[in-house]
């Protein structure tokens, strides 16, 4: 059977435009042979969740520097369970301090790359640990 | 035909409950059966084919033209004027793969955002996947899966074309073509392709440059085409000033009016007829081809034989036509296709 192709989304939650790291992020990801959708900036949770879920994207990658993520990245996650997704792995990076790593993974955000992580070191966690199943 | 299945987490589910749901709309189901689909996961086949009785009763748009033209910010428009009139929308939009790494950066629904949470509006992207006519290869069945949803109208953007990239005419009932200024002289104009699938034109950035020229150029075709005075005669809309909201409604409003008219022009003409018939043929064309070449072209890489065959053809010991011939022969009159 012909293998599955992973399905990624790239969004930035909340008042927050800087969007060059979640460029490139979109942009290696497409170069890794995932199917990236790219949603830009200034969305609502509520919003990536459904598109998400419309996409039916293996995994979300939510993109903050504006220090909003504790509220939002959680928000994500939430909104996904709430309607029966959560299937749907969620990943976060900016500029979150380490402190607040544990209350995003105790939140469900599965893994939080931070400046300095290595592109293939994201994709590597991707390809492990997406279930694509057969 | 309840036989369980499973799915990507190993749950266990039936299949006509999934057919049920996305015929009750279900965004969840619908969006992992067109993702199966792409997929070719042979039970998704069986699924679609559950399906088929409840499809073909959505209008179908296609918004075609060139990269950057502007198909998703219109389409974006259409969705909210059709909104305004209560219908249920589905979007396909549909971006390249790369050749090389085979991934894709789908953005369309960039241009989108402000419909993403509206539950009567369904959007998905779908990448090309090495298919060339403009579409995915996975986009008549995506279709059909809105159909089956109930979407009273589908909205198909293709990937930016160039002059011949024209799938879209097998599954649209009615067309855009997006053209903007400054792409040429009157000669792209009298061109085979893109400028014959029109049913309405869009002028899009009509605020720049050229657009009165190309608006002349493209009249003066028009006129010049043989028409009857029953006979549709594709209108050509000029929109501009997208970042003066009032008179880019007024445009958008305009556009969705012109495909309106189309519709009702197709259903008196009974061309609307003639275009089922179309897809029809071309569904069992390519029906044929998916039951029939490609398990024998899958068995051949598999055993390794069309490297060989390959080889002998390329030292000339045969020729591609004769190996054909004889691999028709083996594998048709034995039935043996599987």
């Amino acid at each position: 059977m012909p293998e599955r192709k992973i399905r990624v989304m790239v969004a930035k939650p909340g008042l927050d435009g800087h969007d060059r790291g979640a460029r490139i992020l979109a942009r290696c990801f497409r170069d890794a042979g995932f199917e990236v959708i790219y949603t830009g900036c200034h969305q609502t949770p509520e919003q990536v969740a459904a598109a998400a879920i419309q996409e039916d994207v293996d995994l979300v990658g939510l993109s903050c520097l504006s220090g909003a993520h504790r509220i939002l990245f959680p928000r994500v996650v939430e909104l996904l369970r709430e309607k029966n997704a959560s299937d749907i792995a969620v990943i976060g990076g900016g500029i979150i301090p380490e402190q607040d790593f544990q209350m995003l993974y105790d939140a469900g955000i599965q893994a939080i790359f931070t400046p300095g992580a290595s592109l293939d070191s994201i994709v590597d966690w991707i390809r492990t640990h997406v279930r694509t199943g057969n | 035909m309840s036989e369980p299945e499973t799915d990507r987490r190993g749950k266990h589910h039936d299949m006509t409950q999934t057919t049920q749901k996305i015929c009750a709309g279900d965004v969840r189901s619908a969006s992992r059966l067109i993702r199966d689909l792409e997929d070719k996961r042979p039970e998704a086949r069986r699924r679609l084919r559950q399906l088929f009785p409840h499809t073909g009763r959505s209008f179908i748009i296609g918004i075609t033209g060139s990269p950057g033209a502007g198909k998703s910010t219109l389409a974006d428009a259409l969705i909210g004027e059709l909104r305004k009139q209560n219908k249920t929308v589905g979007v396909l939009a549909v971006d390249p793969s790369s050749p090389f790494s085979g991934g894709a950066l789908l953005g369309d629904r960039v241009r989108m955002l402000r419909h993403a949470e509206d539950p009567d509006v369904f959007i998905r992207s779908l990448a090309t996947r090495g298919a060339l006519g403009g579409l995915a290869r996975a986009a008549g069945d995506a279709i059909h899966v809105m159909e089956a949803m109930g979407k009273d109208v589908i909205l198909v953007e293709t990937v930016g074309i160039g002059q011949q990239e024209l799938d879209i005419i097998h599954h649209a009932h009615s067309i855009i073509v997006v053209l903007v200024p400054g792409m040429g002289d009157e000669i792209q104009t009298m061109k085979a392709g893109i400028m014959e699938i029109a049913d309405v034109f869009v002028i899009n950035k009509a605020d720049r440059p050229g657009a009165k020229q190309l608006r002349t150029e493209l009249t003066a075709l028009l006129n010049a085409s043989p028409h009857g005075p029953r006979d549709w005669v594709p209108p050509i809309v000029s929109i501009g000033n997208l970042y003066e909201p009032e008179i880019f409604a007024k445009k958008t409003a305009e556009l969705m009016d012109a495909v309106t008219k189309h519709h009702a022009h197709l259903i008196v003409s009974g061309q609307f007829a003639e275009r089922a018939e179309r897809k029809a043929v071309m569904e069992i064309t390519d029906a044929l081809s998916a039951c029939i070449l490609e398990p024998v072209l899958e068995r051949l890489i598999a055993n390794g034989e069309l490297k060989k065959i390959a080889q002998k053809i390329q030292t000339r010991e045969t020729d591609p036509f004769t190996e054909a011939e004889a691999i028709a022969r083996r594998f048709l009159k034995t039935g043996e296709t599987s």
